[in-house]
């Protein structure tokens, strides 16, 4: 690995041949592995390029840029003549009406509901594993947590469809059996692993330390987990919160199955919702391909490309954070 | 604060944390419970070797298993080599400051978190419109040969899904081999290449292979990237060539859960799908846990 390192800044004495050919060799191995080391970068560029390449029609073509225009996406539109101005995603009928409000508010709803219950359980769940759990437990306590990321979502959809649905509906008396609340808990289980072990982690890389400092000075082992351990691993523990933000808002199964997708303007958790990935799940197969509603939904795909993106840097700036500042602290 | 209070708040916080692990621990089980508990009867070798009847309200699923294993394994191949030597780069040949291996790092974790339906989307761009519609006009097929959904392309798109996956696992199991050992090999003379060829890559391959089953097992649950790439809704026949659409145990799921026009008489049918796609992948983790654990052990005995 330190090759280049340990060479001595003279003149080499001249190869053999088959020395030559040798190197040329190793060469040659370098630059294949290096070559292909580039796939990770291009992959995630032609995933931009391409899904934006489909909805580029919205741009350039004429009849696509009338009938899905930006204003037309994100502003109130007169849907009928002599009604209040509103935002509806109808795409498929003789007047399209391509509002992507109902999308934004149903994925958000969805989202909220799965963060507000994953977000406290996820947390509690690792600082109980890191700080409190006898090490017996801890052992059987992190591997079932990776049994439960290993369910695939449309296992959970599925669940959240035949079981969840009907219990919260009699629970809570719903008026639509599929709902935002139903899918942001079948979500929650999709995300809650997620900030769990990104949790655990942040919260195990606090030197041990700071711990025994905390309880040199008198503190209790809860008051130095609670006002030294994780304080010092807030960075961490945000940036598990953002990656469990963006894996809801980008999952689909699960969203798709048990959300009732429809696209209705309106803040009661209780009504059905359809987000942004499950419509273009459930629209892409009966889509014409060139057509307007399929630059629409292609259009969706970069949205939801750019705002995973800018949660997974922010993710990743705020965990080199914690590293960096308990690697200062702790020398 | 006193005494009394401070180890009263205390004794609560604790058993807060406790009742968080306790509740995730609990919805596993419950779903796991619930899922056994419904498709258990159901599931015979008839189910597992039959194809669906009845418009899928009777029959088996081999046609859906066959289809997974095949586009699990189509992808694996495609994906290995690949992960395999990205990670080789960034572990035996960078320097881990290079701006290259950096710039490599972070589009491999934001490869990780793109939404599954985003891998869809670039299947259908790339692989069918562009690359497939391409291969069609050079080959100069005159009807749609590659320019459509089929096995292959729902597998390369599972494949560059899955490469994360591949990558951070195996570049793990590359640190887990001993400096001594590549020092030692050099020393003697070998080239580079020669010790990563006989001395890292075997001593790196459990944990290689644990990347492997973990990638598989990830794939194959996987629906979204398939939905507009090949998964077919019913198809009896297997897939027999490349371009060939195929059906799924994660997409027949989702068709059985949402579309069937009688919930009540499909309901075992989908139970015992859902067993056993939970099995398929659960065997898959646990495969990769115990080649992890071994090797560990190994290594820990080693030094």
């Amino acid at each position: 690995m330190q090759e280049q390192d340990l060479a001595p800044p003279v003149a080499l004495p001249t190869l053999s041949h088959a020395a030559r050919r040798r190197q040329l060799k190793e060469k040659a191995i370098a630059a294949l592995i290096t070559a292909v080391a580039f796939t990770g970068i291009a992959a995630l560029v032609l995933i931009l390029v391409f899904v934006a390449k489909e909805a580029l029609t919205l741009v350039t073509d004429a009849a696509a840029r009338e009938e899905a225009s930006f204003s037309k996406m994100f502003l109130p539109q007169m849907v009928r003549k002599g009604k209040p101005l509103g935002y509806v995603w109808q795409p498929v009928s003789n007047v399209p009406k391509v509002s992507m409000i109902p999308l934004f508010i149903g994925t958000l709803k969805t989202t909220a509901v799965s963060m507000l219950v994953a977000v406290p359980l996820g947390i509690f769940g690792a600082l109980f594993a890191a700080e409190f759990a006898p090490r017996r437990l801890r052992e059987v306590l992190k591997p079932t947590i990776e049994l439960l990321a290993g369910i695939p979502s449309v296992v959970l959809g599925f669940f959240a469809l035949m079981v969840m649905a009907s219990f919260l509906q009699e629970t809570f008396g719903f008026t639509s059996r599929l709902n935002a609340v139903v899918a942001g808990l079948g979500l929650a289980l999709a995300i809650v692993p997620v900030i769990f072990t990104v949790t655990e982690d942040a919260l195990t890389a606090v030197p041990r330390s700071y711990r025994e400092a905390s309880l040199a000075l008198g503190a209790t082992p809860w008051e130095t987990a609670w006002k030294v351990v994780l304080p010092a691993a807030a960075p961490g523990i945000l940036a598990a919160c953002v990656l469990g933000f963006g894996r809801a808002i980008g999952e689909t199964m699960i969203v798709l199955m048990a959300s009732g997708n429809a696209a209705i303007v309106s803040w009661n958790l209780g009504d059905s919702v359809r987000s942004l990935s499950a419509t273009i799940a459930a629209e892409m197969g009966e889509v014409v391909v060139g057509s307007p509603h399929y630059a629409l939904l292609f259009f969706i795909g970069v949205e939801l490309f750019l705002f995973t993106f800018v949660l997974n840097l922010l993710a990743g700036m705020w965990t080199k954070k914690v590293i960096q500042r308990l690697k200062g602290g702790a020398g | 604060m006193k005494h009394a209070t401070r180890k009263v708040v205390g004794l609560s916080l604790v058993s807060l944390t406790a009742l968080a692990a306790f509740i995730m621990v609990a919805m596993l089980a419950f779903i796991l419970l619930d899922v056994v508990q419904g498709g258990w009867s159901h599931v015979s070798w008839q189910f597992l070797s039959q194809a669906p009847t009845d418009g899928m309200m009777g029959g088996g699923i081999f046609p859906a298993l066959f289809g997974t294993a095949a586009l699990t394994l189509l992808m694996t191949l495609a994906v290995m080599p690949v992960g395999v030597l990205t990670a080789v780069y960034l572990h035996e040949y960078a320097r881990p400051s290079s701006f290259l291996a950096r710039a490599v790092r972070v589009a491999v974790a934001n490869l990780a978190g793109v939404p599954s339906i985003v891998f869809g989307l670039f299947g259908l761009g790339f692989f069918i419109l562009f690359v497939g519609k391409g291969l069609d006009h050079a080959l100069g097929y005159e009807e749609l040969h590659w320019a459509q959904p089929g096995i292959l392309w729902a597998s390369l798109t599972l494949a560059v899904l899955t490469l994360p996956v591949v990558i951070v696992s195996t570049e793990e199991a590359l640190r887990a081999v001993p400096q001594e050992q590549r020092t030692a090999s050099l020393a003697l003379g070998a080239t580079q290449s020669q010790t990563l060829a006989r001395v890292v890559l075997p001593g790196a391959l459990p944990g290689i292979l644990t990347g492997a089953v973990l990638a598989v097992s990830r794939g194959a649950g996987e629906v979204a990237p398939i939905l507009f790439t090949g998964a077919a809704y019913f198809l009896p026949d297997l897939p027999t060539s490349l371009n060939s659409q195929f059906m799924h145990l994660g997409y027949h799921t989702y068709v059985l859960a949402t579309q069937s026009p009688d919930v009540e008489a499909t309901r075992p049918l989908l139970y015992a799908t859902v067993l056993v796609l939970l099995l398929l992948t659960f065997a898959l983790n646990l495969v990769a846990v115990l080649i992890r654990t071994r090797t560990r052990r190994k290594a820990a005995a080693g030094h």
